[in-house]
């Protein structure tokens, strides 16, 4: 078969993966986007490894540690979004980069208690 | 056109398709849902390049792992019909730097393989765990303790908020 078709979708995946990226307020949201960057990446190096295969395998490889890394990636930035929802009460990327004054913390702690 | 190529641009077009609708969905539970679509139609174009082992893993890690992952911080963080996506002018702005990098990776890309037919000879699952196991044991090794601090990391940073509240 012809690279061309996987290698197109993967530059597809990639800028819409950047429009996810740059379009969305919703923090979790923009991970979706870097999720898309992410496979883009992947679909690229599998492509690459089937059709000048290397002796040492290192597009199937490689995949598996993007595949990996992400994974530890997303945990971290699911975390630090939950903490952000906790004290701020919403995770909208527009808003203002100083957390919420400490009067206002009652009002949010509030919020906080759903999520337990 | 083989019978590869058909079968690629079909899988290739349902995940390109739920990709699009994943970046511009209102609902947030619904972008979520077909991300899932995205990634699993992924891993189906894995499977027809010919990289089983990948396939599965992308199915496992993404679809089993980390789409749950994603779906469950979207419910938590559900706080009333708030907007989730920027202002038109920075939207357009986005879809501009978007295709841009879609024109620009696309035709360096197919400028550098071309289209003329190949033959898919990638290695076997055999050679692949080889290969882990032996020239890339090292980076393996390594990225096992990534992950390990990875999960103390997130217990650490979710905990930390946590306690904050409770003493406010």
């Amino acid at each position: 078969m012809s690279p061309a078709l996987p290698l197109l979708l993967a530059a597809f995946l990639a800028g819409i993966g950047t429009y996810g990226v740059l379009a969305r307020r919703h923090a979790v949201l923009m991970l979706i986007g870097i999720e898309l960057l992410l496979a883009a990446a992947g679909l690229i190096l599998v492509t690459v490894g089937q059709f000048s295969p290397d002796p040492h395998a290192s597009g199937a490889v490689l995949t598996l540690f993007v595949i990996t890394i992400a994974a530890a990636e997303i945990v971290v930035a699911l975390a630090v979004i939950m903490a952000m929802f906790r004290t701020r009460g919403e995770v909208d990327l527009t808003g203002e980069a100083q957390p919420a004054a400490p009067e206002e913390q009652p009002a949010n702690s509030g919020a906080g208690t759903v999520t337990r | 056109m083989t019978s590869r190529d058909v079968l690629f641009a079909a899988v290739g077009l349902i995940t390109a398709a739920a990709a699009v609708l994943a970046v511009t969905n209102r609902r947030v539970l619904h972008a979520g849902l077909w991300l899932v679509v995205s990634l699993g139609g992924l891993a189906g174009c894995y499977l027809v390049l010919g990289a089983e082992l990948v396939a599965l893993v992308q199915l496992l890690v993404y679809v089993g792992a980390v789409v749950v992952l994603v779906l469950f911080a979207l419910m938590l963080t559900r706080s009333g019909g708030g907007e989730v996506d920027t202002s038109p002018a920075h939207r357009w702005l986005a879809a501009g730097v978007g295709a841009g990098m879609t024109v620009l990776l696309g035709g360096a890309l197919v400028a550098a393989y071309g289209w003329d037919t190949r033959e898919v000879a990638g290695p076997g699952n055999e050679h692949i765990g080889e290969e882990i196991f032996g020239t890339w044991v090292w980076p393996f090794e390594l990225l096992s303790l990534l992950l390990l601090a990875a999960l103390v990391t997130a217990v650490a940073v979710a905990t930390t908020g946590h306690s904050r509240d409770r003493a406010a």
